[in-house]
């Protein structure tokens, strides 16, 4: 992966990114969160985990203002995310959707401008910044080579990255990102995380995502929020969330924390009904 | 930073954009093409000028012939240039439905548009007969209207969604199209035959009023579709990738609409339904300069005006001296193509 040089500097913040205040998230009536209040922490890496239909990736899209609460409200920096322009929101908080379709014959390099978008106007369609913050998405993704090409083209983990690309062009201080490595082999999942905690670490972007994977969640986020049926039932740093109570809780399985032994954050190995040790007389 | 963009900025950053490399040079082919077909379609029929004749009659220069003023400047030029125009539009039109329903087999056909103006103007012809030709036109492109209008209203819950758009387009297109039948099967029999030519689409006989009745939707709506070209852009990756960057996804989405219908409206309403044109120009002027809409509107506008040209054209000395519709020369071109698009969507 290139080493990313820091673009911006000025993206962490001692308050919290996002705040929720009595949340309320529907789909035709029917409510998926209700009156949530939380705080997401600036400059850190935050994993939204639950079970299916739980209600995380309802959260992401309130977060990001694609889905509009019947109750309650998100605040960006102490101000109302709906009272702001949508606009002025895409230039602080840039969202990826889970596995976005590019249409056919698109290139990389366009989707990546397309990043720039809430920074043009009428007059200004392709400024130098536009220029150099797709230049660097681009570096920084290690797309340039693959600039070019049309996204049809490429490997599921290659698309991903350019999708990313294209979020980084958009130079937003939050990420939100709604499961970032699905359908992904495993090498390129752990590549796109590392990527994503780069970007955290050398530029202390906000990254809020949605992640599927526990134990991934547990090694590359400071903060881990815990829903079930639309609940928050734990948040806090991985050490603390990660019980096997919590897992209970949440999955409905039965499971043993122990220490990754690679990063020596908490790990998840369920319990199932194969699950006693291989004996020699099999 | 890249060899596949021109980009354009002015000194004090006032102003900059990008355009695709390849999209000056294939404007300029285009439009060089398009003059050729039009000299020769001007030059051809019962009475043939020579191509430097007509170019001569047209910049005003002597040819020692005072009936060429009259053959060219009354009976064909005005027809020309409606074909090339409605050529455009529709282009324009098939372009914008293409990228705001992310479906390249769209067509402005699936708001309905062409169903409900071949409805009003069918009913005007069959059911009276006596209205004056003029009002023709008017009844039409109220029909495009009104069946876009509707199709928009029944496809909104909670926020229109380009899939809804299509699905109810069909079916009021269907509806359309089934109550034109019960005016034709039921019609005299000469109002029926005039009624038929109409929907076949033809620029026969058209003169400049039309071209007139035209221009103003053109003049106003071809440059909105330029305007709105970078909205397409960010439209054509979804709703949730459009809404995260900022845009006003309904906003934009409404002013599209109304560009495509109006654009589309005035070209039925100046010469009937012209199919197909909508559907093949956007394609083909994607494979010449990519998917940036900044450069396929234009580029998709004049391939639309080639096809149309070309076909009314062809139209005319295929069968010579009968004369064929050019709705029906692009049908005949239009559905193997769209067959072949579907066959490759498929297999993609």
């Amino acid at each position: 992966m290139a080493i990313i040089t820091p673009i911006n500097s000025d993206f962490t913040h001692s308050e919290p990114a996002l705040t929720t205040r009595k949340l309320t998230l529907a789909y035709d009536q029917a409510i998926v969160l209700n009156e949530l209040d939380l705080a997401i922490p600036s400059g850190k890496i935050t994993a939204l985990v639950g079970s299916n239909g739980c209600g995380k990736s309802t959260l992401l899209r309130g977060l990001a203002r694609l889905l509009k609460p019947i109750k309650g409200t998100v605040y960006l920096d102490s101000a109302s995310i709906f009272k702001l322009s949508t606009k002025e929101v895409a230039k602080r908080l840039g969202m990826l959707p889970q596995s976005p379709v590019a249409p056919e014959g698109l290139t990389v390099r366009e989707l990546v401008a397309q990043g720039r978008y809430p920074h043009q106007g009428w007059l200004q369609q392709w400024s130098e910044e536009d220029e150099n913050f797709t230049k660097q998405a681009l570096a920084i993704t290690n797309m340039t080579e693959l600039a070019e090409r049309p996204l049809d083209s490429l490997s599921g983990g290659q698309r991903q990255r350019a999708w990313i690309a294209m979020a980084l062009a958009q130079n937003t201080a939050i990420l939100l990102l709604d499961e970032p490595t699905t359908f992904l082999d495993l090498a390129y999942q752990i590549e796109i995380l590392d990527l994503l905690y780069d970007l955290n670490q050398v530029e202390g972007r906000t990254i809020i995502m949605v992640l599927h994977d526990l134990n991934q969640a547990c090694r590359y986020a400071d903060f881990v929020i815990a829903l079930r049926q639309g609940q928050i039932v734990a948040q806090g740093i991985p050490a603390d969330v990660m019980t096997e109570g919590t897992v209970r809780e949440v999955f409905g399985l039965e499971s043993r924390i122990v220490k990754d032994p690679v990063a020596g954050t908490p790990m998840c190995i369920p319990i199932s009904r194969r699950s006693h040790p291989l004996t020699s007389n099999h | 930073m890249t060899n596949s963009w021109i980009v354009i900025r002015t000194q004090k950053s006032l102003l900059s954009m990008r355009i695709d490399r390849r999209v000056p040079w294939v404007l300029l082919a285009l439009i060089i093409m398009t003059l050729m077909i039009m000299v020769i379609s001007i030059g051809y029929g019962e009475y043939p000028i020579s191509p430097l004749n007509v170019i001569k009659t047209i910049l005003g220069l002597s040819t020692n012939n005072p009936d060429y003023n009259f053959v060219i400047h009354t009976l064909r030029l005005p027809r020309v240039i409606t074909a090339f125009l409605v050529g455009t539009a529709l282009a324009i039109a098939g372009t914008i439905m293409q990228g705001l329903t992310r479906n390249p087999l769209a067509a402005p056909e699936i708001i309905g548009v062409e169903a409900g103006a071949g409805l009003f103007a069918v009913t005007i012809i069959v059911l009276f007969p006596s209205v004056p030709v003029f009002f023709l036109p008017i009844a039409a492109f109220t029909g495009a209207f009104i069946a876009a209008a509707l199709v928009y209203l029944l496809a909104w819950a909670n926020g229109s969604s380009p899939i809804r758009l299509i699905l109810v387009g069909i079916g009021v297109g269907a509806i359309a199209s089934a109550f034109t039948s019960v005016m034709i099967t039921f019609g005299e029999i000469s109002d029926v035959s005039q009624a038929l030519v109409w929907l076949a689409g033809s620029v026969y006989g058209r003169t400049w009023e039309h071209v007139q009745a035209l221009l103003p939707w053109l003049i106003l709506f071809i440059p909105a579709s330029l305007l709105l070209a970078r909205e397409l852009n960010t439209l054509n990756l979804g709703d949730e990738i459009a809404r995260g960057l900022g845009s006003r996804v309904e906003w934009q989405r409404g002013l599209l609409l109304i560009t495509c219908v109006a654009l589309s409206g005035a070209s039925v309403a100046a010469v009937g339904t012209i199919g197909f044109v909508g559907l093949m120009a956007p394609h083909l002027a994607r494979q010449l300069v990519g998917n940036a809409h900044e450069g396929l509107v234009p580029t998709s506008a004049l391939v639309g005006g080639l096809i149309v040209s070309f076909s009314d054209l062809l139209g005319r000395s295929l069968f010579a001296p009968i004369e064929l519709p050019c709705g029906v020369v692009t049908a005949a071109v239009g559905a193997p193509y769209f067959l072949y698009l579907l066959y490759r969507n498929r297999n993609a």
